[in-house]
């Protein structure tokens, strides 16, 4: 028998309801799976296991009550950024440690009702500010591909725990590329929806108007399947849209003949890694053999997208963090006035990049400064936004690298903010933008990690009642069916 | 020696009474009587991830007021965030409306003793009036803080007038017909012991006749408008007294100490603010349909002035009568629920600002206390016109029934108060009267006609005032007359 935790969310959910296997078998492969290579991997802060099984177990009863559905009794996991009801979330921070919230986050709330079964919450980096997971106030995760090296971030955990078969798809969270570069460095598929798309209700928020929560899977086909559930208008975040547009997963059979495909000439720059630009350049062109027709384009303002990004989600971190004091929840550092124990306790329980980030924010949106800071970002923001608008009148999607490198070591940029923050140099502006972003495996480097090409489509427009994700999924799924990336493994 | 003017604007900050909070879903309930914490969810207790939604109603009522006050209503509206720190501010930050409030350029006629003491009507600009949420409320016990969130999130008004106040008897004029205004709306109840009317004054004086706009003050958290008309009395005279001493004054945050009656300077630390104001990321702009305004507009509810107006016309009240009227408007009310029972307007008017007046001052009372109810009172009115007690009587009966909140025909049966008009019996005071002044009858027979009061006044003596003074003369006449035959 083939171990159960390699299969993919279809093909598991094609055996539960052919009554091959039930929901409680499938849930103990991964908690297995979980006790053999966690110890190595560290992707997960919490682990659900007795509550997994009880949810397998409710699963399968829905399933013998004759209900259906391609979630029902699947094992997922979450990132630390989502709220779940009573079980302890921190955002990969010590300031939430203990911190058990008194309600579920809306995507968790739907994969629930969907019946997937949650095996626990993920590492990642603190309040989901980093590009390695090296930020978690908890622990490290590594790379299921090579362990001394990250699995990128922030949704590091959510990655790592596909890429080593500890969950058969998991939740992240993308502000500025934090799905969408660890998928890249970790050999899996990443989707960071269009802004709206999925309601960020119970999404702790880092920056809210970049912030966005999207699926993590082996395949296309599967984060098609994940994103089906999470989608949907939610009355409880204003900014969620109120669309009819669905069957992401259905758009998958579709080839790609007619497709068109930019390649913006902004994005294959010095500092991209050999590897990676070719291996990237290659995937282009078995989309090209696949029917696209490839279409060079200009998104001439990419070069400000990591400036304005930087100034825009740290001011609004700034605000977002501040009720983060040890008042209401969380431990508190008590000093002799409510003022030291506000400073004690965001002094000592905040990681270095948080505060360096507060802090940066803090100063943006000061009086005499927001002018020159904040709001020529969101100005700036608006040309990022129009580039894209414009590049969507020539093409469907766009093709890009998703990172300029491959896993990095542990510790070797972590002494050095601007490096790291140049990691996310591909995928910052789909954020600003609030179009959509997938993260496919397109091969490996020399060393034998895994590269990731990206797929931007549009975001929510009236003249394009098409959604934007249909047509990236479309391609990507596309691409993964005609290469065989996916038989590499991790050995772990 | 050079005489002072005070420039004033002021602050009003109104909690609107929607069901539920200006951001989620919980009830808006009397932060002073409520168990602590019991109306909190996760938005209001700003728990992680959890995210603002815009309440319709308390959108509505901020229109209201604005069409209220002649302001325009504003198509853009955007909500921002002001971020400080405090235990009663749960996301570190205040959602209120910042560049794009929901009204602006509105003003408001207020009604001031003029220099000959005649009334004159002042026009008072409204600068803008925004939307924002409530903090929760501190407590200090001892060493520690305790902190209700019940009230953090409840939906505010905040209405800002150009500084055109120009004596403290304007702002109390302003802030009271700002307070019946709200209640006529019904978007706030004005009691201010629930602490859903809170005030802040900005304050400069100058020298009189100038226009120049000196330095200013701003008195925080004034509870009422009594204190703040004190704390802007206190603060009037405090900076005339530095410019007539050659000094400068500050501009400062300042408190009001309700017990010394007096202004002062707060803690720098709390007050050194930069809001660093942006907008508020998880609310899109609000664009405000004109047909969502014509809509409200065309149900506005009848204001103060048109009432005023209405009495004055219709009933033919005095503008005093009528102002004292509708100033509150659970007694313009009280009014016309009462005239509604058959009322006489004029002496329904007059019961109410003389006798009910009187009562609720003595007994520190609100209309709405009352035990006795408006169609009771008119009852009551309405026994004297029939004649079945008199004035003074009723009077009496009044004062019975605003202690036990009976029926006045009750009261009067049991006190035997009703008036004498059993003509037998009347008709033998009246006899043993002329039987026993012989000399009286004889002066009135030979035309002394105006002894025929000092005649009735005897019989109400007789009868310890119950007699019908009607029907007395009337008996007394037809007895004079049969007199006059014989003799
Ligand atoms: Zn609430």
């Amino acid at each position: 028998m083939t171990d159960l935790t390699s299969l993919t969310i279809m093909q598991a959910g094609q055996k539960l309801a052919a009554a091959e296997m039930t929901s409680v078998e499938l849930t103990r492969a991964y908690l297995d799976r979980i006790e053999a290579v966690e110890p190595q991997v560290q992707a997960f802060i919490t682990i659900t296991a007795e509550q997994a099984l009880e949810q397998a177990q409710q699963a399968d009863e829905r399933r013998k009550k004759g209900e259906k559905g391609p979630l029902l009794g699947i094992p997922l996991a979450y990132k630390d950024v989502v709220t779940t009801l009573g079980v302890e979330t921190t955002c990969g921070s010590r300031i939430l440690e203990g911190y058990k919230p008194p309600y579920t986050a809306t995507a968790v709330r739907f994969l629930e009702e969907a019946g997937a079964v949650m095996l626990g919450k993920l590492n990642m980096d603190e309040f989901a500010m980093g590009s390695s997971t090296e930020n978690s106030g908890y622990k490290i995760t590594r790379n299921p591909w090579d362990l001394e090296r990250v699995p990128g971030g922030s949704s590091g955990g959510s990655a790592a725990a596909v890429a080593a078969r500890m969950a058969a798809g998991t939740l992240g969270s993308d502000t500025g590329g934090s799905i969408r570069q660890p998928a890249s460095l970790s050999g899996v598929v990443g989707l960071k929806p269009a802004y709206g798309r999925v309601s960020r209700y119970g999404l702790v928020a880092y920056s809210s108007s970049l912030d966005q929560i999207g699926p993590f899977a082996h395949t296309v086909e599967d984060v098609a399947l994940l994103l089906e559930v999470i989608a949907g208008h939610d009355p409880r975040d204003s900014t969620s849209m109120q669309t009819a547009d669905t069957g992401f997963a259905s758009s998958l059979k579709q080839d790609l003949k007619g497709l068109r495909v930019g390649v913006p000439r902004e994005f294959f720059i010095e500092g991209i890694e050999k590897d990676v630009e070719s291996a990237v350049r290659r995937a282009i062109e078995k989309l090209a053999e696949l029917g696209a027709a490839i279409i060079e384009i200009s998104l001439p303002h990419t070069q400000y997208a990591l400036p304005t990004y930087y100034l825009t989600a740290t001011a609004e971190c700034s605000a977002n963090l501040a009720r983060f004091d040890g008042i209401r929840y969380g431990p508190r550092e008590q000093a002799g006035n409510v003022l030291e124990t506000y400073r004690k306790t965001r002094g000592e329980m905040f990681g270095a990049e948080v505060k360096r980030r507060i802090m940066l924010g803090t100063y943006a949106l000061s009086a005499g400064y927001y002018d020159a800071y904040y709001l020529k970002a969101q100005k700036i923001r608006t040309l990022i936004k129009r580039d894209f608008d414009e590049a969507f009148r020539q093409v469907d999607v766009i093709a890009a690298p998703a990172s300029p490198t491959t896993a990095f070591k542990i510790g070797e940029k972590v002494d050095d903010p601007l490096q790291m923050y140049l990691n996310d140099i591909f995928t910052l502006s789909t954020n600003l933008a609030g179009i959509c972003g997938l993260s496919v495996p397109c091969g490996f480097d020399q060393a034998g990690l895994p590269i990731g090409m990206q797929l931007l489509g549009p975001g929510f427009s009236a003249d394009r009642p098409n959604a934007g994700e249909a047509l990236i999924l479309r391609a990507g799924h596309a691409y993964q069916h005609a290469t065989d990336w996916r038989e590499k493994t991790p050995a772990l | 020696m050079a005489t002072y003017e005070p420039v004033i604007g002021l602050e009003v900050h109104a909690e609107l009474l929607t069901e539920s909070k200006m951001f989620c879903p919980c009830a808006v309930v009397d932060a002073t009587s409520a168990a602590p914490n019991q109306h909190i969810c996760p938005v209001c207790t700003a728990q992680p991830g959890a995210l603002p939604v815009i309440n319709r109603q308390a959108v509505e009522y901020a229109m209201m007021v604005g069409l209220a006050l002649n302001c325009q209503i504003n198509r853009f509206n955007q909500f921002s965030r002001k971020s400080y720190f405090y235990p009663d501010l749960p996301k570190g930050y205040q959602i209120t409306q910042y560049e794009h409030p929901i009204a602006s350029n509105g003003w408001l006629d207020i009604e001031v003793a003029g220099s000959d003491g005649q009334v004159i009507s002042k026009r008072i600009g409204i600068r803008r009036a925004h939307m924002e949420e409530d903090t929760g409320k501190s407590t200090h016990v001892g060493d520690a803080s305790l902190v209700d969130l019940n009230r953090a999130g409840v939906p505010l008004l905040e209405i800002v007038s150009e500084p055109d106040f120009r004596s403290v008897e304007e702002i109390e004029a302003y802030a009271r017909k700002l307070r019946s205004i709200l209640q006529y709306l019904g978007v706030n109840h004005g009691d201010m012991s629930k602490g859903v009317l809170r005030f802040e004054a900005n304050v400069s004086v100058r020298e009189a006749g100038s226009n120049v706009l000196n330095t200013r003050t701003e008195i925080k958290n004034l509870n009422s408008i009594r204190s703040m008309v004190r704390a802007s009395r206190f603060e009037i005279a405090r900076q005339t007294e530095v410019y007539e001493n050659g000094g400068e004054v500050k501009q400062q945050t300042l408190g009001f100490n309700e017990v010394t009656g007096e202004t002062r300077s707060q803690r720098s630390k709390e007050t050194a603010s930069d809001y660093r104001y942006f907008p508020e990321p998880d609310l899109p702009p609000l664009m405000i349909d004109p047909a969502w305004v014509d809509e409200l507009r065309a149900k506005l509810p009848e204001l103060p002035d048109a009432k005023r107006g209405r009495f004055v016309t219709a009933f033919g009240l005095s503008e005093d009568d009528a102002a004292v009227l509708v100033s509150d408007k659970a007694i313009a009310d009280y009014y016309e629920t009462g005239l509604k029972a058959k009322g006489d307007p004029q002496k329904l008017a007059n019961w109410i600002t003389i006798e009910l007046f009187r009562y609720l001052n003595e007994a520190n009372l609100e209309i709405t206390d009352l035990k006795v109810g408006p169609a009771q009172l008119v009852a009551l009115i309405n026994m004297v016109e029939d004649g079945q007690i008199n004035n003074n009587t009723a009077k009496d009966v009044l004062a019975i029934m605003l202690e036990d909140g009976r029926e006045a025909a009750p009261i009067v049966e049991e006190k035997g108060w009703g008036l004498i008009s059993d003509t037998s019996e009347l008709e033998a005071i009246i006899d043993n009267l002329i039987e026993g002044n012989p000399d009286p009858v004889h002066s009135y027979l030979g035309g002394k006609e105006g002894l025929l009061g000092w005649f009735i006044g005897q019989v109400m003596k007789e009868t310890k005032g119950q007699a019908d003074a009607a029907l007395v003369r009337d008996l007394f006449a037809k007895k004079f007359d049969t007199l006059r035959e014989q003799s």
